[in-house]
């Protein structure tokens, strides 16, 4: 009986390390890219409609034109937001992944620095029809600086006010506000009973980032320095994070039931007319589903401190959208990237975007009619003037994490009538950085 | 955990084995003695093998990756990520800096959790099965009723709660008449603990009422001709029999409610808030949002360490209590 249990164990422990050496390795993972497939590609694309199905159903309608031009066969999966990083994940640690994939811009950094997506040089970038037919800031948001590009810009979105007429005439707003004093003022006229000035997702970590990104750059700081570093307490981001949380915490134009939203419900609150103004990309299709109509509402660019939008200290809005990369190991290389050059065709750049809401970042596209429409018409002027894009380091989704639950916490603080000041805030962003381990 | 679940079933079939017996007609040439100890093993093989493919390979593989120095740079060929040695286990237990801190105070938030989430679910359990006890009107219904919790889906009743913790629409606020946030700040400790109670209470009421069939009832009544009081009876009889069940129930709900991920994350989402920063999802935002793997099996694997050792004491001090109480 003893030599059976030793003979078991010694079986037990063998075959562990069997198995474990078997999945360790990765070794498989790291092969180069070919053309042995040719006729085949997949790819996973994101969630850009008002559902994953609706999605199916316009994009298979578009890759039909591809595989009728090019005789290959495209697998399409829509991908939701919630699981599309991690999947990603997964694929570069397994290697099982698709050839050509969405994803979004402020990753590019982070997966650039995986070294599993195949990188954009001039030669490649001349493929699919050169670097310059893409808009400078769309670019900027595809990998770290000096480094080639992981990604090609698909779909590109923008920060824009949206004011609600009705609200603004009431209370004898003539213009939508252009600085942030205005903004203050126009919110402090309008709040009273249930109605509030602003409304805004108080437990959305990314929405957090992306508005204290704007307020610091306009305050002269940026979040990482020049050779990538965490620097989140400079006065500056003081500053304008301080200046975000304030809306709630000191000047009150919020109501302060948002300190828990983070499933749009500030959209649900501007379209029935519980708040007057909503900073938001591309929100038309959301308001008019839920029953408000185009005339209702205007839309504006986001204000500034002062003077008017433009670059440097005078960005209003972060360079938001989806990029398209090709995945290093594809079996078939020259496909994928056919696909790529296809899908940032002129022609499909004006299909694809004005479905969707969004603006082509291929410049000959932006100029069609179909984006002349009073959103997006202000969305394309940030993206095209005053938009930048967020810092692409790879730690950014750990920044976003860190900066972002630190900035949730302070409108805890503010609804629960705790006070915010400099000292605090200032606390909780050093508190942050701390977090940021070394990578 | 799984230890133990190997080796009971393996024991209990080797004596349950057919020992012995007369030689009957030999098809197959298997020597008896290999027959006779190998039969057990051949039985276990596929469950053994299952077993070692779904537990054991990748917690072996979790405690290879905590020695390594896996973040994104590598992740694509994990194989050539460097050895780090104890690296990441020296950040993760250097309290003194920030990493190490958040990580030792979400540790205590999930004691604390643990104890009262345990505490108050084995009370409920216990006070439910003692009253419906004796049979009375309406007692399926109002069993079938308080195992609801526990038959829903974790997903399905965790969202509904999200939903009626909210403070403006919320349930929660408007049975209370109050406007106080659940879902963010201080309270949000209290919102874990009660959705955590709530789902996991009825597994100890399901646990409890099946050890109380147990309890012969001459005991009872023996008890009350002797003139105990109903506290007595439960101190004295009710109590102490259901000791073995406690044993095994207060175990497997400290390791489930310590180890719980879906509850929080689903009220909280990513960025829990500081009060309710349990340690399951402050090593998934320590792997998965930092893209450090290593890191973040480091501190699974201390987990592991914590709740083996705590596994150990406990099994070590509560057997040996009932060996003294049974001698």
């Amino acid at each position: 009986m003893r030599h059976i249990r030793a003979a078991a164990a010694t079986a037990l422990v063998l075959a562990l390390t069997a198995t474990a050496a078997a999945c360790g390795g990765g070794t498989a993972t790291n092969g180069e890219g070919s053309n042995k497939s040719p006729k085949k590609l997949t790819y996973w694309a994101s969630n850009q409609g008002p559902s994953i199905e609706a999605d199916k159903e316009i994009l298979t309608k578009e890759i039909a034109k591809f595989e009728k031009q090019t005789g290959i066969d495209v697998e399409l999966e829509v991908v939701p937001w919630a699981d599309l990083l991690n999947r990603i994940l997964a694929a570069t640690s397994s290697g099982q992944g698709p050839d050509v994939l969405n994803i979004g811009n402020t990753w590019s950094a982070s997966l650039q620095a995986t070294g599993a997506l195949l990188p954009w040089d001039d030669k490649t970038f001349d493929r699919i029809g050169g670097r310059d037919r893409f808009t400078e800031s769309a670019v900027a948001a595809t990998g770290a600086e000096g480094k080639d590009p992981a990604a090609v810009p698909l779909y590109s979105l923008s920060y824009a006010l949206y004011y609600n007429k009705k609200i603004f005439k009431d209370a004898g707003i003539e213009k939508p506000p252009a600085t942030w004093d205005e903004l203050v003022a126009a919110g402090k006229k309008v709040t009273k009973g249930d109605t509030y000035g602003l409304a805004l997702e108080g437990s959305n970590l990314s929405n957090h980032i992306h508005q204290a990104f704007v307020l610091a750059k306009q305050h002269g700081a940026d979040f990482f320095t020049a050779d990538g570093k965490p620097d989140f307490t400079s006065d500056g981001a003081v500053a304008g994070v301080k200046q975000w949380v304030d809306f709630m915490a000191k000047d009150k134009i919020t109501s302060k039931s948002v300190a828990e939203y983070a499933q749009n419900q500030s959209l649900s609150d501007f379209s029935k007319g519980k708040a007057a103004m909503v900073l938001w990309q591309a929100a038309a299709s959301t308001f008019k589903s839920q029953g408000m109509d185009e005339s209702e509402y205007g839309v504006a660019p986001v204000p500034v401190q002062s003077g008017t939008p433009g670059q440097g200290e005078q960005i209003n809005s972060m360079v938001a959208g989806i990029n398209v990369s090709v995945f290093k190991n594809s079996d078939n290389l020259d496909g994928a990237i056919d696909f790529v050059k296809f899908l940032t065709s002129d022609e499909e750049q004006k299909i694809l975007n004005s479905t969707y809401g969004s603006i082509p970042p291929v410049k000959a596209a932006q100029q069609d009619a179909a984006f002349d429409k009073p959103d997006t018409s202000v969305l394309r002027d940030a993206l095209g003037t005053s938009a930048a894009p967020l810092p692409q380091v790879p730690e950014e989704s750990q920044f976003e994490t860190v900066v972002g639950t630190a900035i949730k916490d302070l409108f805890a603080d503010a609804a629960a009538g705790r006070p915010v000041t400099t000292e605090s805030v200032k606390a909780a962003l050093a508190k942050a950085e701390q977090q940021m381990t070394k990578s | 955990m799984t230890s133990l679940d190997l080796k009971a079933p393996a024991a209990g079939e080797a004596l349950s084995s057919p020992a012995g017996g007369p030689p009957r007609r030999r098809r197959l040439r298997i020597p008896d003695r290999l027959r006779r100890g190998g039969l057990p093993y051949l039985l276990l093989l596929p469950a053994l093998a299952l077993e070692l493919l779904i537990h054991l390979v990748p917690m072996v593989v979790g405690i290879v990756m905590a020695f390594k120095e896996l973040t994104q740079f590598y992740i694509r060929d994990w194989g050539s990520a460097p050895w780090a040695g104890f690296d990441n286990f020296r950040v993760a237990v250097d309290f003194d800096a920030p990493i190490g801190a958040e990580l030792l105070h979400s540790f205590w938030v999930t004691c604390t959790f643990t104890v009262l989430a345990v505490g108050f679910s084995w009370l409920f359990g216990v006070t439910a099965a003692i009253l419906m006890q004796e049979g009375f009107r309406g007692r399926g219904v109002l069993r079938a009723v308080f195992l609801t919790p526990y038959a829903l889906p974790v997903y399905a009743a965790v969202i509904t709660w999200a939903f009626m913790f909210q403070r403006d629409n919320g349930l929660v606020n408007s049975a209370l008449g109050g406007d106080s946030f659940w879902l963010i700040g201080e309270n949000s400790f209290w919102a874990l603990t009660i959705v955590a109670v709530w789902k996991t209470w009825p597994f100890a009421f399901l646990m409890l009422m099946a050890g109380l069939q147990n309890i012969p009832r001459e005991l009872y009544e023996a008890a009350a001709i002797d003139g105990a009081g109903i506290w007595q009876q439960i101190r004295r009889i009710t109590l102490p029999s259901l000791a073995p069940v406690n044993q095994v129930l207060v175990l497997v709900l400290f390791l489930w409610t310590f180890n719980d991920f879906n509850t929080p994350y689903l009220l909280f989402g990513k960025g829990a808030p500081e009060a309710a920063d349990l340690v399951s999802i402050h090593i998934y935002d320590s792997s998965f949002i930092t893209w450090n793997f290593g890191s973040g099996s480091a501190m699974s694997a201390l987990l592991l360490l914590f709740l083996l050792l705590v596994t150990a004491v406990y099994l070590l001090l509560t057997s040996r209590g009932r060996k003294g109480a049974d001698a």
